[in-house]
């Protein structure tokens, strides 16, 4: 296509690049510099997609991210929904297509990259227009940490889309000057194509950089396609600009009509001509200078259409040399087109209303309603909004400590007020830090804005009718008439009513659709504008992808992984890993052939009756260290520990303040003052914490210190009748014999000079014993047990044999066999609560008349009646039932199982679970619902091997 | 994200600590003397106010302190911080 | 008009049409017989269903803002039943059979979408605590199956069910009754029926204050006047404790922000709602095509209605973990809502110190799917003095006796 929009010369583009793309598969070209909505319409393409509801044709109309209408799907170089064709850099190759309000989401995963950096300043400035240039100038001049961020291409803001003159020169020769200046500044970060989109409390601000998106396919893949920058500011300037509104009439959504400062920037920044024959309907003065840029540019301007009765007169004088008629007092009340705008129907406005309309042929309808303040992150900061009824628009109505506004976003609406207001706030930022006295730059000089006329403010043309066409949100299909019914049904709040009608909830949340929407509520309501209000701004200012916030948090990176010393060991012996916390654990080694069953009844087998070897070093372990240890531990286990010898190894259980359990663990006095607690390995931050929190938040006078060592110490519990041969031979200077080293003590050596320490505790009921060593070494010692376990067949097993051999003997798991309900009572621990402490935490709960129900939920175990059927875990328990038959729901649960497995030392499969009255129950046969069929099994006590503790010894 | 000031350490992101709920509820000297309804009120009962609140924070990915804390639970503003063993400041 | 409606719109981009009327705006009264304060869902689902069952309708809703503007205009609308405990499951399967017929009973398109909810599990622990919760869900008449992975993968083909992931998918309980609505469209066919019945929906209206006798309240002091009350029902969720503080008793619940977000419009990619706890998320596709999403709570306790925004970048590396090909939507707007946490995870709902005031919050989440049951059990509850039988395991008392649902400890699924 063509390019017979393009002017011959002028814009920032690069004439000399020629980039091809397609859109809707139709081949275009564009050049650099361009956005895909410049390229498009420099190719006398304005239609690009249909509407959401009612399949109307849409174009672009607005030259940024504020147009309600020009939505496109990516498809090449990778899918991306729902961007605009405004804010879309064009590169080559790039293949898109309009959008009829749904986007889709690419079916394959993304590859690209993401990440996110940190950043510390004194002031941040959001916009490099011309007002936060100001301000960043004189922050930076002052030697203020500063941070500029801007969402175009190039800083410039504004007066990338004028043809402004600063100090006699163009306005972009001062914008240039002004970036060189802060890249000479190393305390400046200038960030552009960097949208500020969420502001946070005490200067948190989040903004999204495109690093690649521009470059297209072309973009390094080694390269983080988008940043969040967190950036952490002392002060904040705000200068976002304003956005300019339109007016709505009947048929205001064809194609070809736009905002007029859009169509002033598409020519002044991408040398694009929106039209041929252009009407300019206006309430203000700023849509003048589109009318005559776009005159001398050799658009014929039909007429400009001004709602005020009288015309600013140097306008009329600009508009005269032009040839363009002015038309005051008059209104646009409805157009003519399909694909396209064809005619603006243009009446005088009497009294309010418009009188007989005629129709003006244009391709291009230009509006102007008056400009909002881009007050966004003001207002996402609580800042609270009035109405200025002169400015026709909603103002920041207070200062914010830490947040100011500057230039066009705080109303200021003239280039040489904006950089002054730039200066000014930018000034007051450094008071407030404090930061040396400011060096405040030298403004440029603007041209003398002419003498105008205020703006009026108009929110729509009556269309004599419903209302149905007159839109208000473009994107959502909502219109006058929406807002009328929801008037008509009662609704009085702006949030119903934008719930009613969807306005604003669309890609633009209502930039140039939400304010419009209030005005013209407002009116029909009879209430003033202040009295409606807006709806709440809320982060994100532009969307935002998902990838982009989710960063490097993905795949393995999504949290961490945690492996022990051994880890690689257990890979090359193919171990199968479970997932427990952040640990990665083995679960089982299975040999070629063997599923996770037979695997677990080898390694079962081989420990009961030979010896298996544990890693065990996932195990929370805390140094508790002080003269009051034994005090602190007292309280906080339900059994004493201030009675353990040193020396000794005492089991115990902690509850929370509610008297239910929260871990368990094995507990070994290695001094006077000095204790090593261990956890469960999923209890241990939080135990940690637990402990800490009293320590420090209840019992500060209690001389203790707490300090985390799971990773400094591996632990490797070597179990089974044959692990006394296997640590003597391993630990040849330690007396392993019952006599010298009996069960639940510990004694320290060292193998090779490296201290070790070993501990006389079961898990399983067999003769075992824990190996502490420095996870440095952990290794090493590891394959020398191994390797001295070889004659003995040593098995290394993983968690699920761990849990078959402990529930044998029915130690619990807490977590698995406990929920937060359970007590130590509950678990048929009444022996590890102490009844000689006078108090310890959970205590008084114990006495609770809940506690004293005997229908508590006890633990037991089960013995399915047909020695085959392993209960599925979490299977609910009923009461027997004589015809094997479930009742009609609700069916009363007796309770349910919390571990289940094939038992090699049983011979059958048998189960833990907590049953109500579960104690009492044993002995009797309940029914377990497993698939269809409810299959009898046995309660009994929940030590099924060994219940005489005969084999601890060996 | 806030700012919070860690007594120990500095102003830190408040991804760093850890809430620990009201300030100054202190477990009872004799919880065998109190009744099930006092117990449950130390157990189970905070206040929860629209406002001024005197709570707990931990520098739990810090320096691992406690500390207290008077914020305004409808602004989040941070109004005080203080060490646990000090008294509940008077702000105006 | 130029006759140039020509093209096809897009399925699913456009919900039905809300009726001409919804309600009148009247002043407030001098007296009613039942003053609810609140007007969210709670609140006028109590009001419908007082009017409906119990023809009570000298009733007025009292609201500080807009009508269902707290956590009703801001949660992710999963609407299930699949709770652990005999207690949840009673009242929130009552409220889904309740659900089922309330498009009806309102005359209202509320969107109830029977789409199907999966909670996925990813370690053995979830895998064990689905399965006991999904026995106990069909015991007590519950729909509710374990499904593996390959069935995840049939139910929802985007979710990432390969080994390649931090946290891989190891099956999930299924819900197939579960859904969503529309959750506008539900509080303003509540609030349309309430209304027509004759009850007054009176808005910016605050409760500043309660005029007692002994242990009776005899008016509600509002920002509007003083209203003599004949029973008084509190459903101010996150504001609960507002109230009671000014009532003179404590509720063992702490207000929380809970942020939620949604994408743009997409084409249907999401067929039915997912929820991970291990990786927290939990995510549905609405009607229009936006994905609604919503994770954790912020620690502190809040009432600003907005949160931290390091949760949402967690949520939203949960969902992008779960579901890669997410990575392209984007996020639109993000918001936050104030829910009362109890300590349980079950709400407390009845009596109170004083006679004639009930109490209904403590809901955390699961507030917006309890609707049409708590708002039945409370229209009962204050028509006959007593509480419902499937309230009246959520007593105040419990936390005295121990008696607790604990929810959060045993369920492991929160929302």
């Amino acid at each position: 296509m063509s390019s017979s929009f393009r002017t011959p010369d002028g814009g920032r583009i690069d004439r000399s690049t020629t980039l091809e793309f397609v859109f809707d598969g139709q081949s275009y070209a564009g050049h650099a510099g361009d956005t895909l909505a410049s390229a498009l319409l420099a190719s006398g393409r304005h239609s690009i997609a249909t509407s959401v509801k009612l399949g109307r044709p849409r174009g672009i109309a607005a030259a940024w991210a504020e147009d309600p209408s020009g939505l496109v799907q990516i498809e090449e170089p990778f899918p991306e929904p729902m961007l605009l064709a405004t804010t879309v850099e064009l590169y080559d190759g790039l293949a898109a297509h309009g959008l009829p309000g749904q986007g889709r989401l690419a079916d394959v995963p993304d590859s690209a990259r993401y990440d996110a950096m940190h950043a510390h300043v004194d002031v941040l400035v959001v916009g490099a227009g011309p007002a936060g240039l100001a301000a960043a100038l004189t922050a930076a001049r002052a030697g203020a940490r500063v941070a500029l961020v801007d969402e175009q291409a190039e800083a410039g803001g504004a007066l990338l889309g004028s043809d402004d003159r600063l100090d006699g020169s163009p306005a972009a020769d001062w914008v240039a000057s002004a970036v060189v200046e802060l890249a000479a500044h190393p305390e400046v970060l200038h960030l552009q194509r960097t949208t500020a989109f969420g502001l946070y409390d005490d200067g948190f601000v989040l903004a999204l950089q495109r690093r690649t998106d521009h470059l297209g396919g072309a973009a390094p893949r080694h390269e983080a396609r988008q940043r969040v920058w967190r950036i952490r500011a002392r002060q904040i300037v705000v200068a976002a600009g304003a956005h300019e509104r339109p007016v709505v009439f009947a048929d205001n959504d064809r194609p070809g009509i736009m905002l007029a400062g859009g169509a002033r920037t598409f020519l002044h920044r991408y040398g694009v001509r929106a039209g041929s024959e252009a009407v300019v309907f206006t309430t203000n003065d700023s849509a003048y200078a589109a009318a005559v840029d776009l005159a001398d540019a050799g658009v014929r301007v039909a007429a400009v259409v001004d709602a005020r009765p009288e015309a600013p007169g140097h306008w009329l004088a600009a508009c005269a040399d032009r040839g363009i008629p002015v038309r005051s007092g008059s209104v646009v009340t409805g157009t003519d087109g399909d694909e396209r705008v064809a005619a603006a129907h243009v009446a005088p406005l009497a009294d309010g209303r418009p009188g007989d309309a005629e129709p003006i042929a244009c391709d291009l309808l230009l509006v102007s309603g008056g400009w909002n303040p881009a007050v966004h992150l003001f207002s996402q900061a609580r800042g609270t909004l009035r109405f200025d009824a002169a400015l026709g628009a909603f103002l920041p109505a207070e200062e914010l400590d830490g947040v100011a506004v500057a230039g066009s976003a705080a109303g200021v609406m003239d280039l040489a007020g904006c950089l002054a207001d730039g200066r000014r706030v930018g000034a007051a930022a450094l008071a407030a830090l404090a930061v040396g006295a400011p060096a405040e730059p030298a403004l440029p000089a603007a041209d003398d804005a002419p003498a105008g006329l205020g703006p009026m403010t108009l929110w729509r043309v009556p269309d004599g009718g419903d209302g149905s066409t007159s839109f208000v949100d473009l994107q959502r299909d909502a219109t006058v008439a929406d807002l009328a019914r929801a008037a008509g049904a009662g609704l009085r709040s702006m949030e119903h009513v934008k719930r009613f009608t969807t306005i604003g909830t669309a890609h633009d949340q209502g930039k140039t659709s939400g304010v419009l929407a209030s005005g013209i509520t407002a009116e029909l309501l009879g209430i003033p504008i202040q009295a409606t209000g807006t709806t709440t701004f809320r982060p994100p200012y532009t969307p935002v992808a998902f990838a982009a916030l989710a960063g490097r948090d993905r795949g393995r990176l999504f949290d961490p992984e945690r492996t022990t010393a051994v880890h690689d060991w257990h890979v090359a012996e193919g171990a199968v890993f479970e997932d427990v916390g952040q640990w990665k654990r083995p679960r089982y080694y299975p040999r070629a052939g063997e599923d996770m069953e037979a695997a677990v009844l080898r390694e079962c087998a081989a420990t009961r009756s030979g010896v298996g070897i544990l890693d065990g070093s996932t195990l929370g372990k805390i140094d508790v260290q002080g003269p009051d240890a034994a005090v602190l531990l007292d309280r906080l286990y339900t059994n004493l520990m201030s009675s353990l010898k040193v020396g000794s190894v005492r089991y115990g259980v902690m509850c929370g303040v509610d008297g239910m359990v929260i871990d368990d663990g094995t507990v070994l006095r290695l001094a006077e003052d000095r204790f090593l607690v261990l956890t469960t390995t999923g209890g241990a931050a939080k135990i940690l914490d637990w402990m800490e929190e009293w320590v420090q938040t209840e019992w500060p006078e209690l001389r203790v210190h707490l300090a985390s060592v799971t990773e400094q110490w591996s632990t490797f519990p070597v179990v089974g009748p044959r692990s006394r041969d296997v640590i003597g031979a391993v630990f040849g200077d330690v007396d392993v014999s019952n006599e010298a080293f009996p069960f639940m003590t510990w004694r320290d050596t060292t193998l090779g000079g490296v201290p070790v320490r070993l501990a006389r505790i079961s898990f399983s009921g067999e003769l075992a014993y824990e190996v502490y060593v420095s996870s440095w070494y952990a290794l090493a010692v590891w394959e020398r047990l191994v390797e001295a376990g070889r004659p003995h067949g040593i098995t290394p097993y993983g968690t699920e044999t761990m849990h078959v051999l402990r529930a044998e003997k029915g130690y619990p798991i807490i977590g698995q066999d406990t929920d937060g309900t359970v007590t130590p009572h509950d678990l048929g621990m009444a022996w590890a609560v102490s009844k000689k402490k006078p108090d310890f935490v959970g205590k008084r709960s114990f006495s609770r008349p809940a506690n004293q129900n005997p229908l508590r939920k006890q633990l037991v175990g089960l013995l399915p009646v047909d020695r085959e059927t392993v209960l599925p875990e979490g299977s609910q328990i009923v009461e027997f039932r004589d015809d094997g038959r479930l009742p009609a729901p609700p069916v009363p649960m007796l309770g349910h199982v919390t571990s289940s497995y094939r038992s090699a030392e049983l011979g059958r499969p048998f189960a833990l679970a907590l049953v109500k009255g579960g104690r009492a129950r044993i002995g009797d046969t309940v029914h377990v619902p497993v698939g269809g069929t409810l299959v009898p099994v046995e309660v009994t006590g929940s030590v099924l091997v060994d219940p005489e503790g005969a084999r601890r010894d060996g | 994200m806030q700012l919070i000031e860690c007594p120990w350490c500095g102003p830190r992101e408040e991804v760093e600590f850890h809430y620990g709920g009201q300030a100054h509820v202190a477990y009872p000297e004799d919880p065998a003397a109190l009744d099930d309804e006092q117990w449950a009120h130390y157990v189970f009962y905070r206040d929860n106010p629209k406002g001024r609140f005197a709570e707990r924070w931990s520098h739990a990915a810090g320096c691992r302190r406690w500390f207290n804390a008077v914020r305004d639970t409808a602004t989040y503003r941070f109004e005080s911080v203080y060490h646990p063993d000090q008294p509940k400041p008077v702000i105006p | 008009m130029t006759g140039d409606i020509t093209r096809p719109r897009t399925p699913g981009a456009d919900l039905p049409d809300h009726p001409d009327f919804l309600w009148r705006n009247p002043e407030p009264k001098k007296s009613y017989d039942v003053v609810i304060v609140g007007g969210g869902g709670h609140g006028l689902a109590t009001a419908h269903y007082l009017a409906k069952n119990h023809g009570i309708t000298n009733v007025a809703v009292l609201e500080k803002g807009w009508l269902a503007g707290g956590n009703m205009a801001r949660n992710t609308t999963i609407i299930r039943s699949n709770y652990l405990w005999d207690e949840s499951s009673a009242i929130y399967e009552h409220s889904l059979k309740l659900w089922e017929g309330l498009e009806e009973d309102l005359g209202y398109p509320i969107l109830f979408s029977q789409r199907g909810v999966l909670n996925l599990a990813h370690t053995l622990q979830d895998v064990r605590d689905s399965i006991r919760r999904v026995e106990a869900n069909k015991l007590n008449g519950v729909d509710a199956e374990w499904v593996e992975p390959d069935e995840v993968r049939k139910i929802c083909p985007i979710v990432n069910t390969s080994a390649d992931i931090r946290y891989p998918v190891m099956g999930a309980t299924y819900q197939p009754r579960a859904g969503i609505a529309k959750h506008d469209y539900v509080a303003w066919g509540f609030a349309r029926r309430a209304d027509e019945a004759g009850i007054d929906l009176i808005q910016d209206c605050e409760v500043t204050g309660f005029t007692t006798d002994g242990n009776r309240v005899t008016g509600v002091q509002t920002s509007r006047g003083t209203i003599a009350a004949g029973t008084v029902a509190l459903c101010a969720a996150g504001h609960t404790s507002v109230l009671t503080d000014m009532l003179g008793f404590r509720v063992p619940v702490q207000s929380h922000p809970l942020q939620a977000l949604v994408s743009e419009l997409l084409e249907p990619v999401h067929p039915t709602v997912v929820m991970s706890n291990a990786v927290h998320v939990y995510v549905s596709q609405a009607h229009k095509g936006e994905l609604v999403m919503g994770a954790g709570v912020d620690s502190y306790n809040g009432y600003g209605q907005r949160g931290a925004f390091h949760i949402i970048e967690r949520q939203m590396a949960a969902a992008v973990e779960l579901f890669p090909v997410f990575a392209r939507a984007h996020l639109l707007r993000t918001w936050g809502g104030i829910v009362d946490t109890s300590p349980d995870a079950s709400p407390i709902v009845g009596r109170t110190p004083y006679d004639n005031v009930y109490l209904n919050c403590g809901w955390g989440t699961g507030g917006f799917k309890a609707t049409p049951g708590i708002g039945d059990a409370m229209a009962h509850t204050i028509a006959h003095g007593e509480p419902h039988p499937y309230v009246a395991p959520f007593a105040l008392d419990r936390f005295v006796s121990g008696a607790l649902v604990d929810e959060h400890g045993a369920a492991a699924v929160a929302h």
